[in-house]
């Protein structure tokens, strides 16, 4: 029991890291575009904070509800969906929970995730897919798995990095955009004083992508073996969990609202990429770490 | 000297604060562990009341296509008043089990009425039951782990210490026996 905790403490310390990391790198991905469009005075830099600082609240507070959004979830009713409602219910009461609000994604493929910035403000997302290929054993072990991840406050870290995270990468995507188009018709207005800053400015919209990209790696892999683990641990039965993860691999994971920004938050991965960006380990080897238990 | 004594005191005074804290921390953690299996206890409550409530609705689309079945409603009734009835934890969990039994042959019985099964009232019904069953199990789970939890800490290092101190003693855990086991995968 106590590897749990150390987890869960582990992810929470990891959260606040997380913002504090981002804060900063939002701060300078704002402050180089100020540079860009007004030169570096003060107004920019006091625009930058403030801009950063709200970026940051909203993020963590409507995390979940964008995540949400993009993913095209709706919400399950219990008439619609007793069977799942059920399950979800009944893993909750086994983790010491409360229920999360459940939704549903219309889409053929097979996954599922779980939002939240904590275990009482939390969410899960099963696709229909998911719902017509398993069996009430499978759908508990995906269901035990999501909801590990939320206990284990996963769904707090991974789904900050996915919002926040991705916005910078598509903030400094713009910005990168906006340089090499925009400033190229501005017939170098600039002038020297502006060289160095500019290049500085360059940099750090080149970076943070990349920065970014390296935390979300970071973070995703262990996680998943170790909601394994402790999904396992609530339905007593990991081969539930096991013979989901055979079906996925017949049928496939890859959703179509998915977008790299939202993969790690999933079951499995839900885009097609190389092995070097997996933010999901291997399907084998979960299964066989699962049928070993 | 002075110097030496200073440092003493300092010493014994870092030492009771230290210990205060240890205490204060242990006594608590020890108090919402123990509050936490009282509450997961009264979790598997919940869900048996829930099922106890849903009988009478069950019985009654049941009987609505199979009217012969007499003995088979007779004994689900009786064995809800069983329930309603019973004291101690003992006869409680006995009076559950046989509940438990009787459902089962109610839909062992409603198997051999094709236009009962086909009710979407009563498909809703065996589903809320069997996810009722469900959460039994789960609750009975939950409740062995924080009885788990609580009775490690009382007997391990350094937790043991306050635990005897303010008698603190190691709670049971519930056992399912085999038929018990059976009854919560019920499968219709």
């Amino acid at each position: 029991m106590a590897s749990f905790y150390d987890e869960i403490a582990a992810n929470k310390r990891n959260s606040y890291l997380l913002i504090f990391f981002v804060f900063f790198l939002s701060l300078a991905v704002l402050y180089a575009f100020s540079y860009l469009f007004f030169y570096g005075s003060d107004l920019g830099l006091a625009l930058s904070i403030i801009l950063a600082a709200a970026y940051i609240s909203i993020t963590y507070f409507y995390s979940d509800k964008i995540v949400l959004s993009l993913s095209g979830a709706r919400e399950a009713q219990k008439g619609e969906f007793p069977y799942l409602v059920n399950v979800v219910e009944g893993l909750c009461i086994a983790a010491g929970i409360p229920v999360p609000k459940i939704y549903v994604v219309d889409d053929p493929a097979l996954n599922a995730f779980a939002t939240g910035i904590s275990p009482q403000k939390a969410s899960i997302a099963f696709t229909t897919g998911l719902l017509s290929a398993m069996n009430r054993s499978e759908l508990e072990g995906v269901a035990a798995h999501e909801i590990s991840h939320i206990k284990n406050y996963d769904s707090r870290l991974s789904t900050l990095v996915v919002v926040m995270v991705g916005l910078i990468a598509i903030v400094s995507d713009l910005g990168l955009r906006q340089m090499f188009w925009g400033r190229r018709n501005s017939d170098g207005r600039g002038g020297s004083g502006g060289g160095i800053a500019i290049l500085v400015s360059l940099l750090i919209v080149v970076i943070a992508p990349i920065l970014a990209q390296a935390v979300r790696l970071a973070l995703s892999r262990q996680r998943e073996y170790l909601a394994d683990a402790t999904g396992a641990q609530l339905t007593r039965y990991p081969e539930g969990l096991a013979s989901a993860l055979e079906k996925i691999k017949k049928t496939g994971s890859v959703v179509q609202h998915a977008s790299e920004t939202t993969a790690p938050l999933y079951f499995a991965n839900p885009i097609s990429v190389g092995q070097l960006f997996a933010t999901h380990p291997p399907i084998d080897e979960r299964i066989k770490r699962l049928r070993e238990m | 000297m002075a110097f030496g004594l200073e440092l003493l005191i300092g010493g014994i005074a870092v030492v009771i604060v230290l210990a205060v804290v240890f205490f204060v921390f242990t006594y608590n953690s020890l108090i919402s562990k123990k509050l936490q299996i009282d509450n997961s206890w009264s979790q598997i409550d919940v869900q048996l009341k829930r099922r106890f409530d849903l009988v009478p609705n069950l019985v009654e689309t049941v009987k609505g296509y199979a009217k012969h079945e007499k003995s088979v409603f007779e004994n689900v009734t009786r064995a809800r008043a069983a329930v309603a009835g019973a004291s101690g934890m003992a006869g409680k969990a006995q009076a559950e089990n046989m509940l438990s039994s009787t459902l089962k042959s109610l839909f062992a019985v409603a198997e051999n009425y094709p236009e009962l099964k086909a009710n979407e009232n009563f498909k809703m019904l065996q589903e809320e039951l069997s996810g009722i069953e469900n959460k039994v199990a789960y609750a009975r789970q939950f409740y062995n782990d924080t009885v788990l939890s609580y009775n490690t800490a009382i007997q391990t290092v350094p937790t043991n210490l306050i635990a005897g101190m303010f008698n603190f003693t190691a709670r049971e855990f519930f056992k399912a026996d085999e038929a018990e086991r059976q009854n919560v995968q019920v499968k219709f």
